[in-house]
């Protein structure tokens, strides 16, 4: 199944601003992000299809994941 | 200007915003609520400045260091825009006084510099049913999300408000406030006057390394 992924803000540093990954059925965002090297502790927003969503979510064909680290300043 | 009309300019004199934070974004939103004219703005913030506040946060300037930056808030409108009736709260917004402070207005901005705050307004501000503009900043980044009472918009954007922001290793320039607090006054205004798209139920993320502005859709 084909799943793409967007990144946003630092995740995007040494790293492209959207991937497309052919993966087995039942792979899960965690399979993605050990894939691109993102640790789990550093994530703010996770969605997929636009619907916050956890890292042990089931990716079904034609999903899209959007990774974004928290950003809290004022 | 035909950017308002007649009617809706001579209306922002009715209403009172209430921004909590003076910092990097606050500085910036109160100068530009007070320049269209809102007539009432309440300015919340504990703190005075430091040297370190000098490269981004606008109320400040060398003469200031040590000053409390809500009351600079209200010596800078005196100047700015005598007509504003600005009330300086030199507090702390926690849970204990944040009704208190937000009860009676009708546009609550958050300037704070941290998620568990922001989320306390959130839930505050549900809780007196009263819209806020959320915004934050770090580094080449930022995000602006307008929040009506019964959105869950915050509870995406900080799951965990425990983890530490970005703003943390990568500090912030002076343009990423100056740009996400234009973007929140805007959403401020649209929400007084009724009139414009607002960002609710998204996010608008803002990343100026790479010059992308994204609008992301919270789907229901």
């Amino acid at each position: 199944m084909k799943v793409e992924v967007r990144l946003f803000a630092t995740f995007r540093e040494g790293r492209e601003k959207k991937y497309f990954f052919e993966l087995s059925e039942n792979s899960k965002v965690s399979d993605i992000i050990d894939i691109l090297k993102i640790k789990k502790e550093e994530i703010g927003i996770l969605l997929v299809n636009g619907r916050d969503a956890d890292v042990k979510r089931v990716l079904k064909d034609s999903d899209v994941a959007a990774i974004f680290p928290p950003v809290g300043g004022g | 200007m035909t950017t308002l009309t007649e009617e809706e300019n001579k209306s922002l004199k009715s209403y009172k915003v209430c921004v909590i934070g003076c910092g990097g974004l606050g500085g910036y939103i109160i100068e530009m609520l007070g320049r269209i004219g809102i007539g009432h703005i309440t300015a919340v913030d504990a703190d005075v400045f430091d040297e370190t506040n000098l490269n981004r946060q606008i109320l400040s300037d060398t003469t200031l260091i040590g000053c409390s930056k809500a009351k600079s808030a209200f010596e800078r409108m005196k100047k700015v825009n005598p007509d504003v009736v600005l009330k300086p709260l030199n507090i702390r917004f926690e849970a204990e006084n944040g009704e208190d402070i937000l009860k009676g207005h009708d546009v609550v901005v958050d300037a704070l510099d941290n998620a568990i705050s922001k989320k306390l307004l959130s839930d505050l501000c549900f809780k007196l049913n009263i819209p806020f503009v959320h915004g934050a900043i770090g580094g080449w980044y930022g995000q602006v999300s307008t929040i009506f009472p019964g959105d869950k918009t915050l509870d995406i954007l900080y799951k965990d408000p425990e983890v530490s922001g970005i703003e943390k290793k990568l500090g912030n320039p002076p343009f990423t406030p100056a740009l996400v607090a234009s973007l929140e006054v805007t959403e401020v205004i649209k929400i007084l006057i009724k009139r414009g798209d607002l960002l609710r139920n998204k996010v608008l993320y803002v990343n100026l390394l790479n010059m992308d502005f994204d609008i992301i859709e919270f789907k229901e």
